[in-house]
């Protein structure tokens, strides 16, 4: 039976029009008693792009992934999986295949019995079986391991066994739960780059979650960031960077200065200690009364002629080789300040000295200012 | 060469080397005195059950026969005894472990409402005394006016049987993660297909222990037994009739079978462990 469900959903999924979101959530809420771990979230993923669900820990990412994988129901909301509403589906009847942060192999199978464990289910057997579960051994650099147990491989094997065993049913959408979390630092980074370039050689949609917000930027086209069981924002990497729309997603990617002001005019902002500032052209719509604008700390030029200009005092300074960071304290608190060492010869800013701040208003952005924004 | 005088640093010496030797062998020395107070007395029975004793009583060493063990059923009742017991032991820990499988699967894996009540109503019969259990079956039965006999008997072992079930294969399953049967429905594996091809082959050496763990109990168990057997002698409660009028060497002999049986399965386990570590490295 599960087996003409899945011929049935291949089959669908090649009849939908082109443009069809090979996921979409409408409305979902997700409460487990009194905590609400998702809030009222709609997300559409295109097929075929590599999503990344951001977010500090308890946000809900896991409990999103798993409402897609079958493995939690909706409180409310809806699930569709390209054209079909999924809700009350069980997960072996979901064209989705999970990659676990634990890896979840089975410990009393055999390397090549693990990949063939999905291809089983829907009845592959003898060569062909073989044929495609070498394949994918082949594919994640691991052919030669089928005999093995899963104690037998490192982390990092492990990793790539649970990718092939959930590639090789070629789902719909491959969801990734922080799969890279028990790996160390320069493993991770590899394999972010396998990862990445694997999933562009299988064109497959891949939903990764993750709390490493380079890693999201790395690996992913496009990134959800989330909150509190919310979606704060959802843009490429280079739209979250550069145009962060609330104070929580400025401080969640990367370091940015929030200035807090209240709107002065078009396109300007009175800070606190009454110097006006510019700021890009058209930001402020939307905005009235408090606003806090936001800097990134490699946008700032010391002692340049740009149109704003804060003054201000070198309390600390840090030498990070490509760059050097300073905090300036200004009238209007503390500024993180990065300067690229791309001279050599330039004297360095030394603690105590004086110095004037100084950006192009085009490089700031305006969010609403946040109590505990940094 | 003993004989020949020795001078005195060299009896220091000596002296120092026998200290040297204990203390280096203390712990030696300490296992076998442990391993003696704990198989001495299986020794005994061993030794007795090829004694050829006169009169009723089996007490004092008076001769070597083989007899004992060619007419080993040559007691009356001891055969029926041992039919019984082996009958009741093997369908009590077969059913208190396929039920106690299916309590432990439900205590780890699903929440339900009385699930802590009914943790902690596992643990009851292990830590109840024989008597008390044995007694309190009694009085139930005798209210439902049930027929002593094989049932009551069969009834009463499932019944302490199952918390060894349950402690023995929750253990087990505690311990394994919770993904790898959410990880098999990912991949296609409906309810019963997960259960077949994950949860039971990870839970099997567990339940095998479970299973070995209610033979063992049900076959020696007196006191329950006692209480809730009616006419009917299991193995046991043979033993002890005969030992009020003098036990005879068979029943020696069928403790030293009932041993070597043991000895033996436990050997094969740890023989079978050994060969899949070596395996697997
Ligand atoms: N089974 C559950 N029962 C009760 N509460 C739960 C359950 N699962 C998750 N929660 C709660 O829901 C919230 C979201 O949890 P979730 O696991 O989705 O977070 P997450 O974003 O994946 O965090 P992390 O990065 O730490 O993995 C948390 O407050 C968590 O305590
Ligand atoms: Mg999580």
């Amino acid at each position: 039976m599960a087996v003409e469900e899945r011929i049935q959903q291949s089959l669908e999924r090649a009849a939908e029009p082109s443009g069809t979101p090979d996921v979409r959530l409408d409305r979902v809420t997700k409460k487990f008693d009194d905590v609400v771990a998702v809030d009222d979230l709609s997300l559409e993923i295109p097929r075929g792009s590599f999503f990344a669900l951001l977010g500090p820990s308890g946000c809900g990412k896991t409990t999103t992934l798993r409402m897609i994988g079958g493995f939690e129901e909706p409180t409310a909301g809806a699930i569709y999986l390209g054209e079909r509403e999924v809700s009350g589906t069980p997960p072996y009847k979901r064209d989705v295949n999970t990659v676990f942060q634990s890896y979840a192999l089975f410990p009393h199978l055999s390397i090549f019995e693990n990949v063939a464990f999905g291809l089983r289910r829907k009845g592959t057997r003898g060569g062909i079986l073989k044929g495609k579960v070498e394949e994918m051994l082949d594919l994640v650099q691991l052919s030669g391991y089928g005999k093995r147990k899963p104690r037998q491989l490192s982390g990092g094997q492990q990793q790539r066994v649970a990718l092939a065993r959930a590639l090789v049913n070629s789902p719909r959408v491959l969801l990734l739960d922080e799969p890279l979390g028990a790996l160390d630092l320069k493993l991770r980074k590899e394999m972010q780059l396998f990862i990445k370039r694997l999933q562009h050689d299988v064109g497959i949609t891949f939903i990764h979650v993750t709390h490493d917000q380079e890693e999201a930027m790395t690996m992913a086209d496009r990134i959800a960031v989330m909150n509190q069981g919310r979606i704060e924002q959802l843009g490429t990497p280079d739209e979250l960077y550069e145009l962060p729309q609330t104070a929580f997603v400025a401080g969640f990617l990367g370091i940015s200065n929030l200035l807090r002001g209240t709107v002065a005019g078009p396109d300007a902002v009175r800070l606190g200690d009454g110097t006006t500032i510019r700021v890009r052209t058209g930001s402020l719509a939307g905005h009235t009364g408090d606003v806090a604008v936001g800097i990134r700390p490699e946008k700032i030029r010391p002692d340049e002629q740009d149109p704003n200009a804060l003054p201000g005092v070198v309390r600390e300074r840090a030498y990070i080789g490509v760059s050097t960071q300073y905090i300036v304290e200004t009238r209007n608190g503390n500024v993180t300040v990065v300067v690229l060492n791309d001279r050599s010869g330039t004297v360095p800013h030394s603690p105590g000295d004086h110095l004037t701040l100084s950006w192009d208003p085009e490089a700031t952005f305006v969010v609403d200012p946040m109590e505990e924004a940094e | 060469m003993s004989s020949i005088a020795v001078p005195a640093r060299s009896r220091r010496n000596t002296l120092a080397t026998t200290l040297g030797f204990v203390r280096r062998h203390l712990l030696t020395a300490y296992s076998i005195l442990f391993f003696a107070y704990l198989l001495l007395p299986i020794a005994v029975v061993i030794l007795f059950s090829f004694n050829h004793p006169i009169g009723k009583f089996n007490y004092t060493w008076q001769g070597f026969t083989w007899d004992n063990w060619r007419y080993w059923d040559g007691v009356p009742g001891i055969r029926s005894s041992i039919v019984l017991s082996l009958q009741i032991a093997l369908l009590a820990s077969i059913v208190a472990t396929a039920l106690g499988t299916l309590i432990a699967l439900a205590l780890v894996r699903y929440g339900f409402r009385g699930r802590g009540t009914t943790n902690i109503l596992i643990f009851l019969p292990l830590s109840t005394p024989e008597i008390v259990l044995g007694a309190s079956l009694l009085t139930l039965f005798l209210n439902l006016n049930v027929v002593f006999g094989f049932w009551t008997i069969l009834i009463a072992h499932i019944m302490f049987c199952i918390s060894f079930a349950v402690v023995t294969v929750k253990a087990r399953l505690v311990g394994f993660d919770r993904h790898l049967e959410e990880a098999a429905m990912d991949l296609g594996a409906n309810e019963w297909t997960t259960f077949r091809k994950v949860t039971l082959p990870l839970s099997a050496p567990a339940i095998l222990a479970a299973l070995l763990l209610c033979f063992a109990i049900s076959i020696d168990d007196f006191v329950v037994t006692y209480f809730n057997s009616g006419n009917k002698v299991t193995f046991p409660l043979f033993v002890w009739g005969a030992a009020r009028i003098g036990a005879p060497p068979q029943v020696n002999v069928i403790g030293t079978a009932i041993f070597v049986i043991a000895i033996t399965v436990m050997l094969a386990n740890v023989l079978v462990q050994m060969r899949r570590a070596k395996r697997v490295s």
